[in-house]
């Protein structure tokens, strides 16, 4: 079977890729074209750390195909600074130790941003129910939801 | 909310603050290597094919069709792998034996569990080697098999190791059995203390294995060289380990292997062994070809270490004053396939907080057709304390005494002996329960089917190997190369230990983790033994540094190096030439250092001793649903004896981590089986480890008793904060709802049907 | 394995009764590809049906509102309209795996898996819903209670598509809600579950209601008998108690790795007593 030809957008750039029809988004940002910041922790849609948006939808990757995303745009953590300067989100993850070893990190501030987008005034109830699919064994959450809560009071501000 | 006593000695400038970690930026931009990141030209990807039965014999495997699919480089079963010597090597708490390892990298005679790795291939695509898996023809003979501790030690138990007599019984069995190891403890006189006791309280417990849960599974790269020379990145707590274990299982020479520690996306202790490292050298030496090999979640779950389930049974004789007068548990402890379990951790800790006269704990190590068992954050106490604080908390009720009174009126002070024959020479413990005590919440209301649960927790803490180099840099900042794997933020309190000791800025050091040829040995990150063994290392070579700084000064200035001090990150002239030279920084003597001898680094390598152990102190208040069984924490607060807070921030966060941990480990997590040893959970969605709308807020107390032992006090923190939480849950679990639960994990079911039997 | 994205129903139908292998239904891929990465499903062709407007539009229609089969749960949430018009129905989306799940995550595919446990299904057939199902022959509504017939196992045949739902509209004297039981509070699959749908009479009279249970047979129940302990009642705690009762008699769970038999019975009855409860604050409220 001849691979899929696909066309996207990824993190604001122009992508071409070919993929087989089984090939998962997350294989494909991995292990084809070298978007390693996207992890693998289940590849089954229960940990969260292969979170990315797709036309601006908060989703797991590992439960996407790659041939799907022709003709979408899709944001990785790659994406999310700008340049050099760090996402308000970013920055308060490293100020307040928001992150132990980092491999649920990537994957919870791309569904964190996700959510500031939706809400940017959120209480920590709803932090914790939005980020309840990102799986985190380090820190016992407390650090990632105070980051979050201080990164929306930071964007809030302007 | 740091309960703080005040260092004595000195007066610290950047530890105790909380910058910026140094390798954070690339954690949160996706640019950080971890285990599964690296690719080199030419890779394969290697997949293992395990084993579908809970125990079997292998008659042979045919290998053929999968060699002769287009695409596969190599296919190796055990055969490939040199055979160990059967001996149990290093100290018996932490022993090693390769004969047990090399079967648990590839199955040999037989398969001990589902999911035991039985061959390995490499192929030029994930889907190529998968294809490849279902050519390989393995002959099984099915056995029974065994999975519950208790019915392993049952005398017609499927045997794992038809040969296997249990170590530590003089005379030794003459029968073969499932028990590998008994070992006992004892202090005073426990029949005569009891005899005295006022009340005795007894109670038998229950826990399952529980799995680490490390969000990354374990993933290796490695590349094998004509001649006979290796590299690998992978996913350790120790490169080092990975160095030590993958040459010896794979018969080469250890300077021929160089091993890079990958960013570690968790552990917790499970990954201190090795699975894929050894299987990915042999398929890359014999494909030709680098490999790379990635564990599913499955995988992980099935075939890396849980902790130990357990069998236990506790009794404490107490006074009506609420004197200890006697205590004994009895341990059984799963080991999984293969024997060293951490039963004897489990024996030697669970009374380890207490003064008590008259102790005795006795342990057994259990196989069973489960994964081998591996360190699991303060490896086996959580599992003893859970009934031994439990028990605690029962002989509390019994003669009516508050629970923390009641651990304070028996809590270890310097001098106490414990049941393994040392005596407490470290502070620490008392203080850290009365800063629990005083905690506003300790004497909040509760509500309507709400309870409020204590425990207390010890771990050992580790000291050990370590190495690292300082080196200076022209411009005055230095790189620190060390080797310990950073999981959780070393590499913050390394720098910040090593710019308070060289009186720099934080931002002018940059450690690194080097590799194994790049800096000296040093041992896994584990044991809480970081920032206490390395830490000290990094400061032992930063004085190394501070001397020369200080004889290239007395070069310049041309005095004796007698006549130099080091005061305030300066060299100044002191003695005799006091006051004839301005002093000079730290910068102005790295800038002159071609002229004053060439470049300034130092190296240090310790054995380093003197860690302090960990306690922890903890209580939560939990509402029970009485309807559903559901349990709600509402509130959890941890006390723990930091020694010193290096990097308060991370201090918390691993108390933080623990607990929630440890909440997981109480309420859900546990491995399910069905009737024919087939693991039913091995995915997160049925392994139950707590999401973020799980928990409220933990609140972490620490309380900074300084270790006399450590240049700036360090005691580890990243273990004892998961000894408690089980029992504390259990005891708020009976103060909400007058029930005693004794069996792990207290999930809804369980505990709704004790209501009912109430009912 | 090959894929297809047709852009209409009759070329997506066209598509799966010419396929000779095994064809598989792409809406959202949350169950469908994990099945396959287990190798517990293995489609020979994969028809995404994500660019077929009729399968991912929400829109009014004859009292009730209609949605594609394949539309995104979040988008099902996140639509005003929707989470109004139909609150017990959202209470069960919203239950569906974490934000990312639910971003993939389509009710078609929650009701197609025909797990016993699927979220939705027990506040869909609470609700009244009803299914559009097309195939090469033309297409039918059915009762989404005539859909699942076992686990992994429904009413369509191999060349049927599900393509839609509607639910009827929220009445001022109607309240429904949907409950579930889970160890943890998300990310979990339903250990039990019930769905709960009253009118109400002027009087506060309960008229008419339907309870639907999950997880505790091999399919979604509605179950009649606990129905009819409300009705003719003020929903008051006597009425309560005979709906609890009544929905743990219907229960002919298993023991399994999420949950005890015992367990699923007794606390059937507590979610139907507090779904209903629930429902009942629902109604009188303006939607």
């Amino acid at each position: 079977m001849a691979k899929h030809h696909v066309s996207a957008l990824i993190n604001g750039n122009p992508v071409e890729y070919l993929c087989d029809a089984q090939q998962t988004l997350l294989e494909v940002l991995r292990d084809e074209l070298n978007l390693t910041g996207t992890k693998e922790g289940c590849a089954t849609g229960d940990c969260g750390a292969c979170s990315v948006t797709i036309d601006g939808r908060l989703v797991c990757s590992c439960l996407t195909l790659g041939a799907e995303i022709d003709g979408k745009a899709v944001q990785t953590i790659e994406g999310m600074a700008t340049g050099t300067e760090l996402h308000p989100l970013q920055t308060k993850f490293l100020e307040l130790a928001a992150l132990q070893c980092g491999i649920c990190t990537p994957g919870m501030l791309v569904a964190a941003k996700a959510l500031l987008e939706r809400n940017p005034d959120p209480t920590e109830d709803e932090v914790r129910y939005w980020l309840a699919g990102n799986l985190c064994r380090c820190t016992g959450y407390n650090k990632i939801i105070e980051a979050v809560l201080a990164a929306a009071g930071e964007m809030r501000k302007g | 909310m740091a309960e703080t006593i005040v260092y004595p000695e000195r007066e610290l400038k950047v530890i105790g603050t909380r910058p910026v970690r140094p390798d954070g930026v690339p954690k949160v931009t996706g640019l950080a290597q971890y285990g599964a990141d690296f690719n080199l030209p030419g890779m394969l990807w290697g997949k293992i094919l395990r084993s579908p039965h809970a125990h079997a014999r292998i008659g042979s495997i045919d290998t053929s069709k999968a060699q002769a699919l287009p695409g596969v480089k190599a296919v190796i079963t055990a055969a490939d792998l040199p055979e160990q010597k059967f001996e149990y090597l290093g100290p018996e708490r932490v022993a090693v034996n390769y004969w047990h390892m090399t079967r648990n990298i590839l199955a040999r005679e037989k398969a001990l569990y589902e999911g035991h790795a039985i061959a390995a291939v490499a192929a030029t695509s994930k889907a190529i080697a998968e294809e490849a898996l279902k050519l390989i023809e393995v002959d099984y003979e099915v056995l029974p098999h065994v999975i519950d501790v208790d019915e392993a030690m049952q005398p017609d138990a499927p045997l794992l190791f038809e040969d296997m007599i249990t170590r530590g019984v003089e005379p030794p069995p003459a029968k073969p059995s499932n028990v590998s190891k008994r070992i006992e403890y004892k202090l005073g006189d426990v029949a005569k203390g009891f005899a005295a006791a006022d009340a005795v309280v007894e109670a038998s417990y229950k826990t399952k294995p529980v799995h680490q849960g490390y969000i990354e599974p374990q993933a290796c790269l490695a590349r094998y060289d004509s001649d006979g020379q290796a590299e690998v990145w992978s996913s350790s707590q120790g490169h080092f380990v990975v160095r030590t274990f993958t040459s010896r299982l794979v018969g080469m020479k250890v300077a021929d292997l160089r091993c890079h520690a990958a960013e570690i996306g968790g552990a917790f202790g499970g990954k201190t062994v090795v699975y894929v490292e050894p299987v990915a050298v042999v398929l890359s030496k014999k494909s030709g070809h680098p490999v790379k090999i990635m564990m599913s979640r499955e995988e992980v779950f099935k075939a890396t270490g849980p902790t130990s389930g357990a069998s236990m049974t506790i009794r404490i004789g107490v006074m009506n004053d609420g004197r200890i007068v006697a205590a004994e548990g009895v341990f059984k402890y799963q080991a999984g396939a293969f024997p060293q379990s951490p039963v004897m951790n489990g024996c030697m800790c669970s009374f380890a907080p207490y003064d008590i006269p008259n102790v005795r704990t006795l342990g057994f190590d259990v196989v069973s057709n489960r994964p081998k068992t591996v360190a699991y954050r303060a490896p086996g106490s959580p599992i003893s304390a859970f009934a031994a604080e439990s028990t605690m908390d029962l002989a509390a009720r019994k003669i009516g005494m508050d629970p923390i009174e009641f651990r304070l009126k028996n809590i270890a002070r310097p001098g106490a002996k414990t049941v393994f024959g040392t005596t407490l020479n470290h502070a620490g413990f008392a203080e850290t329960l009365q800063a629990l005590k005083k905690h506003p919440g300790y004497t909040a209301p509760l509500g309507k089917n709400q309870g409020r649960g204590v425990a207390a927790g010890y771990w050992f803490n580790g000291g050990g190997e370590s190495s690292a180099t300082v080196h200076v840099n022209e411009d005055g900042t230095a790189v620190v190369a060390e080797g310990s794997p950073d999981i959780g933020g070393s590499r913050a309190s390394i720098a910040l230990m090593a710019a308070e000791t060289l009186g720099i800025a934080y931002e002018s050091v940059r450690p690194v983790i080097a590799d194994t040829n790049s800096v000296g040995y040093t041992q896994a990150t584990g044991g809480s033994r970081v920032t206490f063994a390395t830490g000290m290392t990094v400061i032992n070579a930063c004085n190394k540094v501070i001397d020369e700084m200080c004889a290239r000064a007395a070069k310049l200035w041309k005095v004796d190096r007698a006549d130099v001090v080091w005061e305030d990150g300066h060299a100044r002239p002191a003695g005799k030439r006091a006051g004839e030279f301005e002093p000079l920084s730290f910068k102005a003597i790295a800038a002159k250092r071609t002229a004053t001898g060439g470049p300034i680094s130092a190296s240090a390598s310790i054995n380093a001793e003197g860690q302090a152990p960990g306690f922890s102190a903890q209580f939560c208040d939990v509402e029970v649903d009485p309807d559903t069984g559901y349990v709600k924490i509402l509130r959890f607060v941890a006390a723990q004896d930091v020694g010193r807070a290096i990097h308060p921030a991370y201090c918390e966060g691993q108390i933080e981590g623990g607990v929630v941990q440890g909440i997981g480990w109480a309420l859900n997590e546990e491995y399910i089986y069905d009737r024919d040893g087939h693991m039913e959970n091995p995915g997160f969605l049925d392994y139950r480890i707590p999401v973020a709308s799980d928990v409220p807020m933990i609140e972490s107390i620490l309380v900074e008793v300084p270790n006399p032992k450590h240049p700036y006090g360090v005691k580890g923190v990243a273990e004892a904060n998961i000894v408690p939480p089980m029992a504390a849950v259990a005891n708020a679990i009976e103060s909400a709802t007058g029930l005693r639960l004794t069996d792990l994990p207290m999930s809804p079911p369980k505990v709704l049907a004790a209501l009912d039997s109430r009912r | 394995m090959r894929y297809a994205k047709p852009k209409s129903v009759d070329e997506a139908v066209a598509l799966l009764a010419a396929e000779k292998g095994l064809a598989r239904v792409l809406a959202g891929g949350t169950d469908l590809l994990v099945q396959m990465r287990s190798r517990r499903a293995l489609p020979d062709l994969m028809v995404d049906c994500k660019a077929i407007a009729d399968m991912t539009s929400i829109a009014a229609e004859d009292g009730g509102i209609r949605f594609g089969a394949a539309t995104a749960c979040m988008a099902l949430v996140e639509n005003a309209q929707f989470s109004a018009a139909c609150p017990g129905v959202t209470d069960a989306i919203k239950l569906i795996g974490s934000i990312q799940v639910k971003g993939r995550a389509s009710v078609g595919g929650n009701v197609c898996n025909a797990s016993p446990a699927a979220d939705s299904v027990p506040a869909l057939i609470a609700a009244g819903a009803t299914a559009r199902i097309a195939s090469p022959r033309g297409s039918r509504d059915v009762a989404v209670e005539t859909i699942t017939t076992g686990p992994g196992k429904t009413c369509l045949a191999r060349d049927e598509l599900l393509v839609s739902f509607l639910v009827p509209r929220k009445q001022r004297n109607c309240g429904d809600a949907y409950l579930r039981f889970t160890p943890r509070t998300e990310m979990d699959i339903a250990v039990v579950s019930a769905g709960v749908n009253l009118k109400l009479d002027a009087t506060g009279i309960c008229r008419e209601a339907r309870v639907s249970l999950g997880a505790v047979a091999e399919r979604a129940l509605l179950v009649a008998e606990a129905g009819a302990a409300l009705v003719g009642s003020k929903v008051d705690n006597a009425a309560l108690e005979r709906l609890g009762a009544a929905a743990s008699a219907a229960c002919r769970p298993i023991d399994d790795k999420r949950g005890t038999r015992e367990f699923r019975i007794k606390v059937a009855g507590v979610l139907a007593r507090r779904a209903a409860q629930i429902a009942l604050d629902r109604t009188g409220k303006e939607n």
